[in-house]
């Protein structure tokens, strides 16, 4: 094969670098990813292998969905092109490992931010995009109006996940028993469920919402209003590369006060003219040197904006109401509207 | 006494009475069903029971498939149209077949390439398969990996050209050399080998591939069936003559080689495939530096070549321990050498009765590949898993999907097995 000539030189760089740099993961991030990524003209994404509504590619190959939108405006801001990104699928098992070991540059894959991720595995959660919460579905014949009438039933269970041990917390503090399912996987979870194995299906309540919308008959299932778990998702980076983590974190939160200052993609290239708005002024690039402080063009966050919308357009458009997976904004909200959505000012 | 009752007797018949047709209950169709399936109350029984299972799965599928939805846009759509009736929405087949045959981002204009690199394969392998075809037609055969990497991959075509040259220049240096010592025609090879495939790493320009004749494809880019396939190909052809070194090496008098081979083996088919594949998606990126990465496709194709290869070791070394004693005796009575006593006497018995046992590894091996969309690449199964049913359109479609891959699948492994039990049928010289 063609690639003889280039393992062979790999042998001999593989020696070295395994001598040399044990510790790999941090070689990687010393390099300083933005550079890398300027150099490189791509930005090295990871994302889900396919999960309805967040991250999955249409029927052209073209990536959509709301993580990666996120990957987009990044690439947006920091090269000027929302298409100049190399997405790369990874599963919940190798995800942490990509990013370890640099073959990505930032993580969009709902991955829930949690205190042994960020300082065990040594990451940067540079913010959320997604509020998400442990939920219940049950069918509408079991006359079910709360979880906490649960008790005795069989629970449709993904193993091996956060949704697990939650559940027993829910059922012991509340007194209740229960009998696990355990399943694989959500395809798996999906006919178990409609097959009656089980009474009740819990995973968090967007994937419930997108399991309920495949459903033939979606309206004979409902989901209880109980959310019993703390679910917050968002992008993430290596530790130890603080201007990188800066440039994410704040693309993501140029979209959320784009959002609340009325920046939408229709009306972006007016509002660049310049507004009365300071805020708008510095955000847009018109007034201040906030790009070039995190070592972007003045109108970075213009480009991240333009690139899919503010944060609202995105979550409308990838999984808000008018789509099947049909999510409410509900904590997703901007705090104005009583939601959890609050970005720190830009000044 | 031999006319004694020739005129006692009044009338003698002299010809035979034609034989009366037997009862109509025991031949034709009749016959037939009475001897195999109503044979006895519980033969009747059991062919009622058979029927009705029969019935009931056909009763129910055949209409799903009759019935089944073509040319909507999504599983809502198709539901439409079905409108409570029960059917398959195939429509996702025809939306998705080329996601599912090349993966989703291999360049669709290029579609023919892979294609042509199928067509092509045939070719190459018959005169492998076909063993009464003319040697000669082996060189189409070699020459094969060359011209269909560079299809699919497709870039500069310096880059198979290079690797094609490191082969020649090491087989006419182990030509010239092995005709005095196996070693150092071997040795010598390989260090030629690797000599020019370093200079000619030198001399290819590091944009070669830019403005290449065929556009390049990068190897994150495969998938689908495709995938599969290759995979399959690659890891059945490199592991068998793999297999073969390593069960002689296990048979050794060299206690070295012997040892090398035996802990080679015994790890590697100790643990499991998928393992393997995810210290080489994952655990490999660790031991690299971070620019410069082995291809994904290449290191899975040593793992999975690496674990097919112990199987059929032990497989092949099953063959060689079936042999009699006695041939062993006799090529070595024959004044043959090592190598020519395995080549001409001992392979050949021994690989023959391995037949069985190596399509049955080689099968499972190709059923294996779809392990690969663990590490999230998008083989066949990876892209129903992923992309498919994580589009909000086909989000629900199960059996149509899986069963389509089901569909492909059996027909190339049973395809193979057909193969293997014609090849048997040629080589039996043995008179059971």
């Amino acid at each position: 094969m063609a690639d003889n000539q280039e393992e062979v030189k790999m042998k001999k760089t593989v020696l070295f670098g395994a001598l040399t740099a044990a510790g790999l993961a941090a070689g990687a991030a010393a390099a300083g990813t933005l550079d890398d990524v300027k150099a490189r003209g791509t930005l090295n994404c990871g994302v889900a292998t396919g999960l309805v509504g967040f991250a999955t590619p249409d029927a052209n190959g073209e990536w959509q969905g709301f993580d990666v939108a996120v990957c987009r405006a990044v690439a947006a801001a920091v090269l000027g092109d929302a298409t100049a990104v190399e997405f790369v699928p990874t599963t919940g098992k190798t995800r942490f490992t990509a990013l370890a070991s640099g073959e990505i540059d930032m993580l969009a894959r709902n991955t829930t931010w949690t205190f042994s991720r960020d300082v065990d595995l040594k990451f940067t959660f540079v913010g959320v995009n997604y509020y998400d919460g442990q939920g219940f579905m049950v069918p509408k014949d079991l006359g079910v109006s709360s979880a906490k009438e649960l008790d005795g039933a069989t629970v449709c269970i993904q193993t091996g996940t956060t949704t697990e041990l939650n559940l027993a917390d829910f059922f012991r503090i509340n007194g209740i028993s229960y009998e696990p399912v355990p399943i694989e996987t959500n395809a798996e979870a999906q006919q178990q469920y409609l097959a009656g194995a089980c009474d009740v299906y819990t995973t968090d309540a967007s994937g419930l919402a997108a399991t309920r919308a495949a459903f033939e008959a979606p309206n004979d299932h409902v989901l209880l209003p109980e959310i019993i778990s703390k679910e917050p998702l968002g992008p993430l980076v290596r530790h130890g590369d603080n201007e990188w983590g800066d440039v994410v974190r704040w693309t993501l939160n140029a979209l959320i006060s784009a959002e609340e200052l009325g920046i939408t993609s229709a009306n972006i290239s007016e509002m660049s003219a310049g507004t009365n708005n300071p805020e708008i002024n510095r955000i847009l690039g018109t007034e201040g040197t906030l790009g070039e402080m995190l070592g972007l063009d003045a109108d970075w966050a213009a480009k991240a904006i333009t690139a899919g919308g503010n944060y609202g357009e995105i979550f409308e458009k990838n999984i808000g109401e008018s789509t099947p997976i049909g999510l409410a904004r509900g904590l997703n909200a901007q705090w104005t509207d009583g939601g959890l959505l609050y970005s720190p000012p830009f000044r | 006494m031999s006319d004694t009752h020739a005129q006692t007797v009044a009338y003698v018949r002299d010809t035979q009475l034609p034989p009366s047709p037997p009862p109509a209950s025991e031949v034709g169709l009749v016959g037939w069903l009475r001897a195999n399936l109503f044979n006895g109350v519980w033969g009747t029984v059991l062919t009622l029971l058979s029927l009705y299972a029969i019935y009931s799965i056909l009763a129910s599928s055949l209409p799903w498939i009759f019935n089944g939805v073509w040319t909507t846009k999504s599983l809502a759509e198709c539901r439409e149209v079905l409108d409570g009736v029960r059917g398959g929405c195939f429509s996702v087949l025809t939306e998705r077949v080329h996601q599912l045959l090349y993966g989703f981002k291999y360049p669709a204009a290029e579609y023919w390439r892979p294609n042509l690199a199928l067509i092509l394969l045939f070719v190459a392998a018959l005169p492998v398969l076909i063993y009464t075809l003319p040697r000669k037609l082996l060189i189409i055969t070699a020459l094969y990996p060359f011209v269909a990497f560079w299809l699919i991959w497709g870039g500069t075509i310096l880059t198979p050209l290079l690797a094609l040259v490191g082969f020649v220049a090491g087989y006419f240096v182990f030509q010239k050399f092995s005709t005095s010592s196996f070693a150092a025609g071997f040795f010598g090879a390989v260090i030629v080998a690797i000599v020019v495939w370093t200079i000619g790493g030198w001399l290819i320009p590091d944009n070669a591939n830019a403005n290449a004749m065929l556009r390049y494809v990068p190897s994150r880019d495969l998938g689908g069936f495709m995938l599969n396939m290759m995979l399959g190909v690659t890891c059945v052809s490199l592991s068998i003559p793999l297999g073969i070194v390593l069960a002689l090496g296990r048979q050794s008098d060299m206690p070295i080689i012997k040892w090398i081979c035996v802990v080679f083996i015994e790890f590697v088919r100790g643990v499991p495939l998928i393992t393997l594949l995810f210290v080489a998606s994952v655990m490999l990126a660790f031991f690299f530096p971070p620019n410069s990465t082995v291809d994904l496709f290449l290191r899975v194709v040593i793992m999975i070549t690496m674990f097919s290869a112990a199987y059929i070791a032990e497989v092949i070394r099953g063959g060689l321990a079936a042999l009699p004693r006695g041939q062993y005796e006799a090529a070595d009575s024959l004044g043959l050498d090592y190598p020519q006593a395995m080549r001409l006497i001992i392979l050949p018995q021994a690989l023959k009765i391995s037949i069985p046992g190596i399509v049955n590894v080689a099968v499972g091996l190709f059923k294996d590949t779809t392990l690969v969309s663990v590490i999230s690449m998008f083989d066949l199964v990876g892209m129903i898993r992923g992309p498919i049913l994580s589009a909000q359109e086909w989000n629900g479609v199960y059996w149509e999907l899986l069963g389509f891959a089901s569909l492909l699948f059996f027909v190339v492994c049973y395809g193979i097995s057909q193969y293997s039990q014609w090849l048997e049928r040629q080589l039996a010289t043995d008179h059971r």
